[in-house]
């Protein structure tokens, strides 16, 4: 052997050595600064990681684009719901003076809310885009109450990673990180361009993440649990969302 | 056994065994890890279009709104009005999934290329028209060749001609970064952290439709960069991607 093949193998060798201790590194802080999604397991698992981590660290604290009234897009947009049963009929017939919210898990005072007494909060009105994972958006004047704010209310255990939202529809759950929980702009909104937010846009309470594409800005919500740990909701995975093959962190 | 033959006779031995390869590893390595990502994006991309196959201009685009130009096709979910009667198998979730695995891949062999080739010289040797002729002659004789479909001189296997030179920076240093500049901009949280990223295009539709067509320029340029490779000899260009070497044994022998 060479001089030259031990000195180009040394350097390899070298090379992949610096590169798997690395990679372990940035696995190690990664996992201290909270950059892992709950669906990082298999096949796309580092792809989801590394967009996961890259956009937490360079959205840190960057608001979403607001927009003038102007812009605002006409005619209102309304997806199509699917049907929501005789209870919610009940409910809807009653003005949802009946509709809870309730909040559990790691908080020092558990609490329910009527919609009287989120409306009662000080409102954040926000013009914002909202685009689906197919391709389609929308902008649209939203109404609420932070997220922030009912969750200031309950009080926070410092432990807590993850708020998980659940909806009247069985199927539908998801989660988000404390750094879009205590974002300014997570709503749990009940107004949609000046009026009462549509059925058919998700009223009478949808959490707004206006970070994140539609399918993480889940319809109907009832209850919401503070946790520090994922695993213990459904398939462990953070959300329905990557139970039916969809990623849990849709900023991209 | 053969090493003691090199001993025996240095001065002979060691340039017929250190031919320079054609395509030097690092540029045969990232070609084909690029050719994987860019088939994997190319077919998820497409089934994303799919699920939504109207485009749109500006910052909004959806079933209410006037479209840029729309596919007359069945979509895969059933918002989108397509005059179809039935609605194709859902298949956005693994290919939103592949789409950013290949995408990021991607970006990190294609930095690994480019900062490389800066260093080993490819990109000023190989790549730049630098010592070539740039004359109006030289192009328009350049072109002819090329809409003649003639096969490429012997020499033509050892370097890039003009318009390949010409065409491979296009899209390395405009198609590439184009496309990864838009689908950036479809993304809510980089908008949100870089919005100059969305409004450089006039909004994120925009952004959208020019997704789409710098895809398309990438996918002609993949079909007639095939189709050159068939008319230089196929087997001889992937074997020079692949092994490096340039079949010319018969003039060595």
């Amino acid at each position: 052997m060479s001089d030259l093949s031990r000195r180009k193998l040394i350097t390899a060798g070298l090379a992949a050595a610096g590169g798997v201790a690395g990679v372990g590194l940035a696995a190690g802080l990664a996992r201290r600064y909270g950059l892992i999604p709950p669906d990082h397991a298999g096949f796309y698992g580092p792809g989801e990681t590394l967009t996961y981590a890259a956009q937490r660290i360079l959205t840190k604290h960057s608001m979403a684009r607001e927009f003038p009234p102007s812009e605002i897009s006409k005619p209102p947009f309304v997806n199509e719901v699917a049907p929501l049963g005789d209870q919610f009929k009940r409910l809807r017939d009653g003005g949802f003076a009946d509709w809870r919210l309730s909040v559990d898990g790691m908080v020092a005072r558990p609490a329910s809310f009527s919609l009287a007494e989120l409306k009662s909060h000080p409102a954040r009105r926000q013009i914002t885009h909202m685009a689906c994972e197919e391709g389609w958006s929308y902008i649209a004047e939203w109404t609420g109450v932070p997220l922030s704010q009912v969750l200031d209310q309950v009080g926070v255990l410092p432990e807590a990673k993850y708020v998980v939202y659940f909806s009247f529809q069985r199927d539908w759950w998801d989660s988000v990180d404390m750094s879009d929980a205590l974002h300014p702009q997570t709503l749990v909104a009940y107004g949609l361009n000046g009026g009462e937010l549509p059925v058919g846009n998700g009223g009478p309470l949808r959490l707004r993440v206006a970070r994140q594409l539609g399918y993480k800005n889940v319809k109907y919500i009832t209850r919401l649990t503070v946790t520090d740990n994922l695993k213990k909701f459904g398939q462990g995975l953070g959300s329905a969302s990557p139970e039916g093959g969809y990623a849990w962190y849709a900023g991209i | 056994m053969s090493d003691s033959a090199w001993v025996a006779t240095p001065a002979i031995a060691i340039p017929a065994r250190t031919v320079t390869p054609r395509h030097s590893a690092l540029v045969r390595v990232t070609h084909w890890i690029t050719t994987l990502c860019f088939l994997a994006l190319l077919v998820t991309g497409v089934e994303i279009v799919i699920s939504h196959p109207r485009f749109y201009w500006g910052e909004v685009g959806n079933v209410n709104t006037p479209t840029l130009f729309k596919f007359p096709i069945p979509a895969s979910r059933a918002t989108v009005p397509t005059g179809y009667g039935y609605v194709l198998p859902d298949q956005n979730g693994w290919s939103r999934y592949l789409h950013f695995q290949a995408a990021w891949l991607a970006v990190l062999t294609g930095l690994l290329y480019v900062i490389s080739s800066l260093f080993s010289g490819h990109l000023r040797k190989d790549l730049l028209p630098g010592g070539a002729d740039l004359s109006w002659r030289a192009w328009s004789r350049e072109i002819a060749d090329h809409l003649r479909l003639k096969r490429p001189s012997e020499e033509e296997a050892w370097s890039y001609n003009l318009l390949q030179r010409v065409t491979y920076l296009f899209v390395i240093f405009v198609l590439f970064p184009l496309v990864i500049w838009t689908g950036l901009a479809m993304s809510p949280a980089v908008a949100s952290a870089f919005p100059t990223v969305v409004t450089a295009f006039g909004g994120q539709q925009s952004a959208r439709t020019i997704h789409f067509f710098v895809s398309v320029f990438l996918f002609l340029f993949l079909l007639a960069h095939i189709v050159m490779i068939c008319l230089a000899g196929f087997w001889s260009r992937m074997r020079a991607m692949i092994t490096g070497r340039v079949a010319i044994e018969k003039e060595r022998a």
